[in-house]
This record gives C-alpha cells, structure tokens and sequence, in this order.
C-alpha cells in the first residue's frame, strides 16, 4: 500500500488540485519547483542550520515518568513545545520562508485560527525581511488578542476575515482570494497539511523532521526506533502527520490521530471530522470533511482554536480509509483535565490542542511493557484563559 | 444545434447575465430569468450557492449566503427550474463549485441539467484533468456544455487544451482576481486580449469579471463575441419587486 503522494497529486482517492483557474499558475509554479527546491543541497543545510540555531531543534524527547507510572507505559512526549515561537508550526513556516525566498517572491500571506501559524510565519518574515499579511477571523482576532499583538509587533499586517463564520475557514478563503488577486510576486504560506496539492505533501515534509528525530531519539534511549503507539492531535493535522511521517510505513507502529469532540461527537459543537464528515471538497483538496447533504461546509466547534476545522488533510483521509491510522476524538472536558494532569505530574503546561492527543490516554489499556510517544504540539500560555476559566484559577 | 452554439452564430456582443440563485428571495429564481430575457439578455449564468466561494468577492458571497440562509439547495433549484423552458428560450449556464456538485452526485446533476433544460456549467473549482478523466462523458451524455475559464497568466499550451476540450464558448477572464472589481483595461489586459484574438481558437470567447457598465461592456466587446456581468447586476437587486430592479438594471445596457 502507498501511503504517500502519487505523479497525480493523490493519496488514494484523496487529494488533487481543486482550484479556480486563476490559482492554476501559483501552484502549478510552487508543483513543478518545490521537489528540486527542497531536495537541493543547500537548501537542507540552510533549512537544518535554521531549525538547529533559530528554531532550538532537535526538540527533546523526554520520558515522562510520572505519566507513564500513572498509565502504566513508558510514556515519551515528542516536545514541539520547546520550540522558538512555541510550537511545531514553525518547522513548516521556516521551509516555506526559504521555498518562497527560491521562488522569488517579495509579499507572504498566511492564514491563522488561534494565530500559532499566523505567529510562525511573521515570525520568519520579520527574520528575512518580507511584507506579510495574516488573515484571521474577526471572531478570532478579538478571542486571540495577545497572539494578534505579537504578530503586529513582528511587522505583520493583521487583516480581519468578516465573511461567514468569521473563523479559520473564512480566513482561508480570505487568504486564497488575496493570492488570486496577486498571482506574480506573493508567496502563500498554508499552515497546515490542507490546500491544494503539493501543499498537503509539503507542508508533511517539512514537519516530518518530528518523526526523523524521534527514531533516532528512540534509539538512543530504548534501542528501537519503532514504538508501539504515536499518538497526535488532529485539526488541520500537521503535527500529527509530522510525527506519523517516518513510522507510516512501520506497519508495527499503531498511528493515533485524536481529533476534538468539541462538546461531544453528537452534541452539534464538534470538530471530529472522521466520526461526522464526508468524503468532498474543501480549500483546493478532496477529503473527509464536516458538510449538509447539500454540500456546504458546517462549521465545526471545538474549545482548542488549533484543532476547530471542518476537515482533514488528504493524507489524513487516506491513512483513515486504509486503516492504516486509528482516528479517534476526545471532548473538551477530557483535553483540559488531560492538561491539568500533565501540569501537576511532569510540570508542563500543553497547549489544548496537544491535551487532545494525552488525553486519548486514559482510554487506552497497557501492560507496562508499552512505548508510547506522544506529540507534544504546542505550550500552554497561549490557552491560560482558556484554563482559568474553566478550573476557576 | 444546442442553444449556445446557435446564439453565437447568429449574434454578436452577446450580454450574458450571472445571478445566484435564491437571492434575493428564496423564489425569485425564474421570475429573474423571464425579466432578463424579456429585457435583452442573451444568455443566463445562474450560480448555485455554496458556503465557501474562493473565486468571488464580497457581493457574490453575501448574495449565496442569502441565499443558503434562505433555505436554497441544489434539490430545490432543480425543483424551481422544472417548467424553466416553457418560459425561457435563451441558453441557461448553471455556475457554482464542485463540492455541492459531488454531494448531488456529478451524473444525476447532469441528468437533472438535461431534464430541465440547462444547457451547460461553469465549476471553477473542477479541475481540467478531472474533467476530462471522470466527466467529460457524462457531461456529452446529458449534451452538457463545460466553460472552462482563461486568464492573463493562463500560457498558450493551456489555452489550446482548454479550446480542444470546450464545447460553448471560453471564459476569458480581464484579470487575475476574484469577481466584483472594476475592469481596467491597460496595456497589458489590451496585450492579453490581442494574444487570444490571434490565437484563432476554434470556440467563442466571453469576457467577465469586472464588466459593470455599459462603457464596461461595450469595451470588452472589442475584444470577444460578448461579456459577462456578474456582481453589478446581483448588487442591483432589491428585494421589493424584483423584476423592477432587473429592468431598472437592464435599462442601461438595451436603453
């Protein structure tokens, strides 16, 4: 079985280009360029150099042990939170800084939810110098306000989407309209392994960098770089295919995407693509995505901003539809509980969208004998709100 | 002959009308049609709304938003359009993006557009490959014409492809950018027009995107058999008596 991208731009029936016209140039350019860009030599040394000295990779991989007595497995937790900016976004956000740079192009655009992306990539605008324009929901602008701040302080212009729902989704259709508008000289920077292809399969390698050290760091501290589970959290499901990437085809490994029940999977406030979606088009890809029998896209919920989108990535889908990942949700109360608990045992405070992934946990029966990695997405400040809230702090 | 393909041979600058269906109220649909057609329109682009329409600009997108909000879908425009040709002669486009496309399911939408009188679409969003490869055939079962849609950066080579495949007329847009903006036609766009001119392709070619006025209109006819207008004329629309505001509209461009 392939699981990863075909000549065609597909994973198994997923995938594709599903753009209007005046997108064809824009990513037919980035679809013949990317490969050669990415695979030449100094690019992978200016890419490493960046990760290593700017972003503060390889990021650790630390058995928690207090975790793993409380599950009862040897519980390893993959920290993307240590990274510059606080997240594994900026893996992806590095790679296309310099694709872009390669490319020519003079103006980035992004679009963000919480605004992780959004920071990413004014983050490396501000590092080499580039005009850059975020888009994000107005209802996401007022709720994410310092992370709004930050990308302002950086140089970015924050451009509010008022369309539809005012969220994630909107942003993006914000985002592509722009790149229509301005198809010579902007760089689009999608955050995560959705759009057209080869962003899916793009933005994948450029986040595989988790897994690629992961088997080394396994090696290191177990003598086997294959685990018996590697569990991710699921919005968009960049991290997550960052951590699967090199274990796909360890067909040993049991690959867990744990997607956000929002309220619960039948409440009518959920994010949790594979239990609701159908199989469609969304953003430029065919995948699984939240939808009426009529086709239009449902608004998704979730209390993780990171994790409130009404699709997966192809790849997703395909890994999904082969069985080849196990895709699974946890709700709302059970992600901040699952925080809270990382917090007390280890002293780590998670960002929402990665408690998701913990919390599939406590669901999950063990032995003792069990490795498991866990990726740890993202910190927790950004969410400080969000948990002082709801734990009354 | 089908509808589209005698329309081009017996008329020049054509003016061709897109509105969304259901907007501005749920049954205005063919009412809508019958006024434009009595008013001069040579040809009807009726856009099946959807929740996330990349390609248009903010007054397309409010007007499908009307529209879903009003209860419009695919099922119910296919019911409103049932006795459409006993009415409307003039040849009838449905424009949308193909996700609600898939939903209905590609063959029975065909069916449906045959059965009704459709004479053909326009999916932005539907790849030429995949049209080719999974469509085409239904599309030329149900004698459904596909427009496919050029613009400034579109190169030669796919400008031939796309005329070898297209069955109507081609779609030329006046530049690279979402609908509802004004055309400006400066050297370059005059540069791009005359390039396709000289291609002597074999289909028609409409201008659209950014034709507002008759100045608008009448400019882009020097370069194509037609244009298209799309924004302007939803934005025109009231919800009071809405054939009023369709002839109010139409007054400009046949006065």
């Amino acid at each position: 079985m392939n699981y990863f991208v075909n000549e065609k731009g597909y994973f198994g029936d997923f995938g594709g280009a599903y753009i209007p016209e005046m997108l064809y140039p824009n990513v037919e350019e980035l679809r013949t360029n990317y490969l050669k860009i990415i695979e030449d030599e100094d690019f992978q040394k200016e890419f490493h150099q960046l990760l290593k000295d700017y972003v503060g990779r390889p990021s650790p991989l630390y058995l928690a042990k207090r975790l793993s007595q409380r599950y009862n497995a040897n519980i390893f937790l993959k920290r993307e939170d240590l990274n510059h900016t606080g997240a594994h976004k900026i893996n992806n956000t590095i790679g296309q800084i310099l694709l872009a740079e390669r490319l020519g192009k003079k103006r980035i655009i992004a679009e963000t939810g919480a605004g992780q992306h959004g920071v990413a990539t004014a983050t490396v605008c501000a590092l080499r110098g580039l005009e850059c324009v975020v888009y994000m929901g107005e209802i996401d602008i007022q709720r994410q306000a310092p992370n709004v701040a930050r990308m302002k302080m950086l140089g970015a212009t924050v451009v509010p989407a008022t369309s539809g729902s005012k969220t994630l989704k909107d942003a993006t259709n914000e985002a592509m309209r722009d790149w229509i508008n301005n198809p010579i000289d902007t760089h689009y920077i999608i955050g995560s392994v959705v759009g057209p292809h080869p962003y899916p399969d793009m933005v994948a390698l450029f986040q595989s960098i988790i897994s690629e050290e992961t088997k080394k760091q396994l090696i290191e501290q177990t003598g086997n770089d294959q685990p018996d589970y590697v569990l991710a959290c699921v919005g968009g499901g960049s991290n997550a295919m960052g951590m699967f990437y090199h274990f796909i085809n360890d067909e040993n490994v049991k690959l867990v995407a744990v997607e956000a029940a929002g309220k619960g999977v039948d409440s009518g406030h959920s994010a949790a693509t594979t239990s609701l979606g159908k199989e469609g088009v969304l953003h430029g890809s065919r995948s699984i995505l939240m939808q009426t029998e009529d086709g239009q896209v449902i608004e998704p919920y979730s209390v993780s901003a990171g994790l409130d989108y009404p699709g997966i990535g192809p790849q997703h889908a395909h890994l999904f539809k082969t069985l080849r990942g196990e895709y699974v949700s946890v709700t709302d109360d059970e992600s901040l509980q699952a925080g809270l608990l990382l917090t007390q045992l280890e002293g780590i405070i998670p960002a929402i969208e990665s408690a998701h992934a913990l919390a599939y946990l406590e669901k999950m029966k063990f032995t003792g004998k069990e490795n498991v990695v866990v990726c740890l997405s993202g910190r927790g400040d950004k969410d400080m709100d969000t948990y002082m809230k709801y734990f009354g702090l | 002959m089908n509808r589209i393909n005698k329309l081009f041979q017996e008329k020049k600058n054509i003016l061709s009308i897109y509105y969304t269906a259901g907007y501005p109220n749920l049954g205005d649909t063919v009412a809508i049609a019958e006024e434009l057609e009595r008013s001069g329109a040579d040809l009807l682009e009726i856009g099946f709304p959807y929740s996330d329409p990349v390609a248009d600009g903010p007054v397309i997108q409010a007007s499908s938003k009307t529209a879903l909000d009003g209860g419009m879908t695919l099922k119910l425009l296919f019911e409103q359009l049932k006795d459409l040709r006993k009415t409307v002669n003039i040849p009838v486009l449905l424009m949308g993006y193909v996700n609600p496309m898939l939903q209905y399911g590609v063959e029975n939408f065909c069916k449906s557009c045959a059965e009704v009188g459709v004479d053909g679409c326009i999916v932005p969003d539907l790849p030429m490959v995949e049209y080719e490869e999974l469509y085409s055939g239904v599309f030329e079962a149900n004698g459904l014409t596909n427009i496919f849609l050029v613009t400034p950066q579109t190169s030669t080579e796919r400008i031939r492809k796309i005329d070898g495949l297209s069955n109507g007329f081609i779609y030329l847009l006046s530049s690279s950018a979402t609908t509802g903006q004004n055309l400006q036609v400066s050297e370059n766009t005059e540069a791009y027009f005359s390039r396709i001119a000289e291609m002597k392709l074999n289909n028609p070619t409409m201008i659209g995107f950014g034709i507002s006025s008759k100045e608008t209109f009448d400019k882009a006819c020097q370069y194509a058999n037609g244009a298209i207008i799309g924004s302007a004329f939803v934005k025109s629309l009231k919800s009071g008596k809405v054939t009023d505001s369709v002839k109010d509209f139409m007054k400009t461009f046949k006065p």
